[in-house]
């Protein structure tokens, strides 16, 4: 019994691994899909609207945090903020920027950036308000401004909080950019939306494949964390970690 | 294994309308921001979804927690357990829950079950850290008070231990109860009727989108509100503080 469960469950893997590197034709008849051509399109389109909607969120977000959290001011904001950020349902900001706003790509890049920016609006304040006052007196007794305070103590300091909060968003981002597919945009969203044309190959290839542009963003950014971190700061920590 | 409800949706005609009558059907043919009288006959569609999202986030949020707290509990004692499982659940975390559901169809198919072990393993990790944190942050005074009067291990986990942690496991509660939530109107793509199916269904027509949408979120608050007010029942000596995301 189980094993017949077993070899169904991974023969529809399989299937999938098919999916993804030959093309077929599809449940519908006519039309050929899958296939490295079809995968390599749609994993394109994914990866343009997360980066854009990324990099609208970050530049939104991360001068807002650093100042208020550089201020010590709004605290109340920039926390609830994240919160409320949490409470959006996904499919539901999909649907009301189709039906309001409109589709295409630059409609759901702003929409995308809105699940972007509470995490790293609420990320950023943190890690600069969170900064020791004593590194930020030091900073000023060596005759840092403003600027330059922010720039070589408090943003450098914050790297490790930042960068949660921007891995927190760009993956909510990605994960969202499968629902892009009901506004007009061809993403990997399509293969798992598209069941009737794709079939349960076609479906879980999608799966695997937005699982594993997940965990690969996801490896990058803490890559980049790391380029980031202050050098001290990775000591300070691995000598925390071994004590 | 049938097609279900998932299917690609054309977008433009697919605004399905019901009760095309009088001032209802000129506000509903325009396709307005918000049909009242529209919202009023037609509530009775979203009572189900309403429902149903509701049990299954409470369903949900309920198994994360056994299971959280059971690990928790473990790595108490055995601390190595900690990075383990916080590197696991943040893996799990890691992958779009769209993406999980259709890897567990081949697995568990599409419906409850699946939308169960979704959700819950989406809360694991929030609720896991939040007892963790709490319970390491329990005064030293307080645990040396509790020995002093000759509690056991076990009677002083229960008994000093995790009440004093209260706070911070309610807060992980309250994050990881608002994100289920959102995250679980998804679960129409798992064949559950939750408030996704009303959103899915009719995805250009505003009205619709507008009560689907204030609907899930007003759960959210209102779930928030609730835990909230059980921390404060549950643990008067300490004001609940704002919590970030770090």
């Amino acid at each position: 019994m189980s094993g017949a469960i077993n070899l169904g469950v991974l023969s529809v893997f399989g299937d999938a691994i098919d999916f993804i590197f030959n093309q077929q034709e599809a449940r519908t008849g006519q039309t050929m899909v899958g296939g490295p051509d079809q995968v390599f399109d749609l994993t394109g389109e994914h990866l343009k609207v997360t980066f854009l909607a990324l990099g609208l969120a970050a530049v939104i977000a991360l001068p807002i945090g650093v100042a208020l959290g550089h201020f010590r001011r709004g605290e109340a904001v920039a926390i609830s903020v994240g919160n409320a950020g949490r409470a959006v349902p996904e499919l539901a900001l999909i649907a009301f920027v189709a039906a309001f706003i409109g589709v295409g790509l630059l409609n759901v890049t702003f929409a995308l950036a809105v699940l972007g920016i509470p995490p790293i609006l609420t990320n950023s304040y943190v890690g600069v308000s969170q900064v020791d006052r004593n590194s930020v007196e030091a900073a000023r007794g060596m005759g840092m401004r403003g600027l330059q305070v922010v720039a070589r103590v408090e943003l450098p300091l914050a790297v490790p909080t930042i960068m949660a909060g921007v891995r927190t968003g760009a993956i909510n981002i990605l994960a969202t950019a499968a629902l892009a597919s009901l506004a007009g945009l061809s993403t990997l969203g399509d293969l798992i939306l598209g069941r009737n044309v794709y079939g349960d190959a076609g479906v879980v290839a999608g799966a695997i494949l937005i699982a594993l542009l997940a965990l690969a963003l996801e490896l990058g950014l803490a890559g980049l964390q790391w380029l980031l971190t202050p050098r001290g700061l990775k000591l300070a920590r691995a000598s925390a970690a071994t004590t | 294994m049938t097609a279900g409800p998932v299917q690609l949706a054309p977008l433009a005609g697919q605004v399905e309308i019901h009760n095309r009558t009088g001032e209802n059907a000129s506000c509903v043919g325009q396709n307005k921001v918000f049909c009242p009288s529209w919202a009023f006959d037609n509530f009775d569609r979203y009572t189900t979804p309403l429902v149903n999202q509701l049990v299954l986030v409470l369903v949900a949020v309920a198994i994360g927690f056994a299971v959280a707290f059971a690990f928790a509990i473990l790595s108490h004692r055995q601390r190595w357990l900690v990075p383990t499982f916080t590197a696991a659940t943040g893996v799990l975390y890691t992958i779009p829950s769209l993406a999980f559901i259709f890897l567990l169809l081949p697995i568990t198919g599409l419906g409850w079950t699946t939308a169960i072990i979704v959700l819950s393993i989406y809360t694991l990790q929030i609720i896991y850290r939040n007892i963790v944190a709490g319970l390491a942050n329990v005064p030293a005074e307080s645990k040396d008070a509790g020995r002093g009067m000759g509690m056991t291990n076990r009677q002083l986990l229960w008994r000093v231990e995790l009440p004093l942690a209260l706070p911070e496991i309610i807060a992980g509660l309250r994050i990881a109860t608002v994100s289920t939530v959102a995250i679980s109107t998804l679960m129409v793509f798992a064949n559950v009727n939750t408030l996704g199916q009303p959103l899915y269904q009719q995805i250009d027509f505003k009205t619709n989108i507008v009560i689907a949408g204030v609907l899930s979120i007003l759960m959210a608050i209102v779930l928030d509100l609730l835990l909230l007010a059980a921390q404060r029942l549950l643990a008067p000596w300490r004001r609940p503080s704002v919590e970030a995301t770090v």
